[in-house]
């Protein structure tokens, strides 16, 4: 192949119901490498774009919590054979979107996948850990059910562009919460990618919703949107918190504000964004 | 006659100039009524869809929308149309007619309720002599495949329980034959025994195929003494579409023009969103103008349109998103 091919200069468009859109706004912003050269153009979403995903999310959530949980599992695990077949992909636009090491960046990506793996195995256990039967005095059962709190939305890491979703959106995920995700802004390639991935991964369309843009566009309008059950706000500066939360109250939602990766957090995380539903059972003869 | 097709009114203007109101003539016999058609000018097809994308993609500003918005509530004829409806389900949609959030006493109540002509006495009866229309289908909807003996007790029938306004749909298959003085007739006959009731005339554009067919059919609903033309009843697969509602509001301006008679339109069928609504309100506004502006002279015939209308009103309000299941369901 000749030298003179012209280049074939990808966009990056949102996820939102399982088509990529570019923004109804029409704007883009272009996306630099860590030494400030230009990487590539990016959808920048508006609140009517977080709007339509929102629709999309929550007419998903009842579908993806209608699966079993070992088939949501499943699909989550699909997800992570996905991405580990196209690691090599991911670990590149890692290391050009954080300026690391290739080494490095492909180290953060395998831990991002076994992450994903990680959650996968949650799905089906969810009930066991959070949920179970409570003593009571008469011939009854009393359960708990852990349900998931319906749409959740959560802001990335802004600086671990990979490994920094994984556990803001699947420990969503697989309690049975569909997800808005908004990107890393400086560094949201990763993120595109995956959202291509989890497009051919059996994810019904609007369980995970990527979109790109503002953070201080977006997250005042994630916290005043009443049909969001839950926000994830660990990423956003804590300086944000305080009016955050305040304007989820307003509507009701569930907050979780820890950016830690740990399990210990990764539990709390998934367990914020479950309700428990009490259920009473006749003992019978 | 004037039938210059595509002709924009200038928004600023009340929209076209009305004559003093001069008697409709009676056709009595099918030639006579074909010169009469025979008059229309064809309808520019590739115009009349490029023009409403245009007016489709036209911006509404913040205040506009909001008495946008209002306006859309106050023109929804609302409307359950089921084998499964119950009394309960009419009453509760005769509720929420009249008062469409039960939190905020600002909202406008909607123009009507669309119910089955068995319903009519049902949705009378919650409403008793309130500002909302008790609207009822009939002539055996929405095939209207029956004689016309059945058609107009159907229509009395609706009258007597205490509707207000009368959905009559035509003969398509009568039309599509060619058997116009038939249509005609029929629309005569019903109209009569509406009495003081309204009379909308349903085309159900969707089985008249061509545009030329629906302004012919336009036409021939006015002549025969609609108060309204109808786009269609829902029931079929292809419902208003913004080509099909200017094609009938020209046909409407320009019947104004010629007998000085003013003429309402409904639109039915698939408006689920206020961006839809809207989107007809401003090819309302900009093909026959601002005195068509009113719940009197233009409908929306929905279910669902009125819940969307409420969450965007909210939004409109408060700034934040809604929750839809803020609103009742229907």
């Amino acid at each position: 192949m000749s030298d003179n091919r012209l280049e074939v200069r990808k966009t990056y468009k949102l996820l939102v119901n399982g088509a990529f859109p570019r923004s109804e706004s029409g704007r883009t912003y272009e996306v630099v490498d860590a030494e400030g050269k230009f990487i590539a153009n990016v959808a920048q979403a508006s609140r009517k774009d977080l709007r339509e995903a929102v629709v999309a999310a929550r007419a998903a959530q009842a579908k993806w919590w209608s699966q079993s949980a070992y088939n949501r599992g499943q699909v989550i695990y699909r997800l992570a054979e996905m991405a580990e077949s196209r690691h090599n992909e991911i670990a590149e636009a890692v290391e050009i979107c954080e300026g690391v090491k290739a080494k490095e960046a492909r180290k953060s990506v395998s831990r991002g996948i076994d992450r994903m793996v990680w959650y996968a195995g949650w799905t089906d256990k969810i009930a066991q850990v959070f949920g179970g039967a409570n003593p009571v005095a008469g011939p009854y059962f009393n359960f708990s059910l852990p349900v998931p709190s319906g749409v959740v939305a959560a802001i990335a890491h802004p600086t671990h562009s990979f490994e920094g979703l994984v556990d803001v959106t699947f420990g969503a995920i697989a309690a049975g919460n569909s997800v808005i995700l908004l990107a890393s802004t400086e560094r949201p390639l990763p993120a595109a990618l995956l959202g291509e991935m989890s497009a051919v991964s059996d994810f019904p369309g609007g369980v995970l919703n990527i979109l790109t843009g503002r953070v201080e566009e977006l997250a005042p309008v994630m916290a005043s949107h009443e049909d969001i059950d839950g926000l994830d706000i660990g990423n956003v500066s804590s300086s944000e918190h305080v009016d955050l939360i305040s304007s989820a109250a307003g509507s009701i939602k569930r907050v979780f504000e820890d950016s830690g990766i740990d399990e210990a957090t990764a539990v709390r995380r998934m367990r914020t964004f479950i309700e428990t539903s009490t259920v009473w059972h006749t003992k019978g003869q | 006659m004037t039938s210059s097709a595509l002709r924009l009114v200038t928004p600023d203007s009340t929209g076209i100039e009305i004559p003093a109101r001069r008697n409709l003539p009676s056709f009595v016999t099918e030639s006579g009524l074909r010169t009469e058609l025979k008059k229309l000018s064809g309808v520019d097809a590739v115009g009349a869809e490029a023009r409403v994308a245009k007016l489709g993609t036209r911006s509404l500003k913040k205040e506009t929308k909001k008495s946008a918005i209002d306006l859309a509530i106050s023109m929804v004829d609302l409307t359950t149309l089921e084998g499964a409806d119950t009394a309960g389900r009419v009453a509760s949609l005769c509720t929420k007619a009249m008062h469409p959030d039960s939190t905020n006493p600002l909202v406008p109540s909607v123009a009507a309720v669309c119910v089955y002509p068995d319903m009519v006495a049902t949705a009378r009866s919650v409403i008793g002599s309130g500002a909302v229309h008790v609207a009822s289908v009939a002539t055996a909807f929405p095939s209207g495949r029956a004689s016309l003996a059945v058609k107009l007790l159907d229509t009395k029938e609706a009258v007597d329980a205490g509707a207000d306004e009368i959905d009559m749909v035509i003969d398509r298959g009568a039309f599509l034959s060619g058997n116009l003085l038939k249509v005609y007739e029929e629309i005569v006959a019903v109209k009569d025994a509406c009495g003081t009731a309204h009379l909308k005339v349903i085309l159900e554009t969707g089985e008249l195929v061509t545009y030329d067919n629906v302004r012919r059919a336009s036409w021939l609903a006015m002549l025969a003494g609609a108060d309204f033309i109808k786009t269609s009843t829902g029931k079929v697969g292809v419902n208003a579409t913004l080509p099909v509602a200017l094609v009938m509001l020209e046909a409407v301006r320009d019947f104004a023009e010629e007998y000085g008679e003013v003429v309402g339109v409904k639109v039915a069928g698939g408006i689920r969103t206020t961006k839809d609504a809207l989107k007809y309100l401003v090819v309302v506004n900009e093909t026959v103008g601002s005195t068509w502006l009113d719940p009197d002279y233009f409908r929306f015939g929905a279910s669902s349109l009125l819940n969307d209308l409420l969450l965007q009103r909210t939004k409109q309000q408060s700034g934040n998103y809604a929750r839809p299941d803020r609103f009742s369901g229907d």
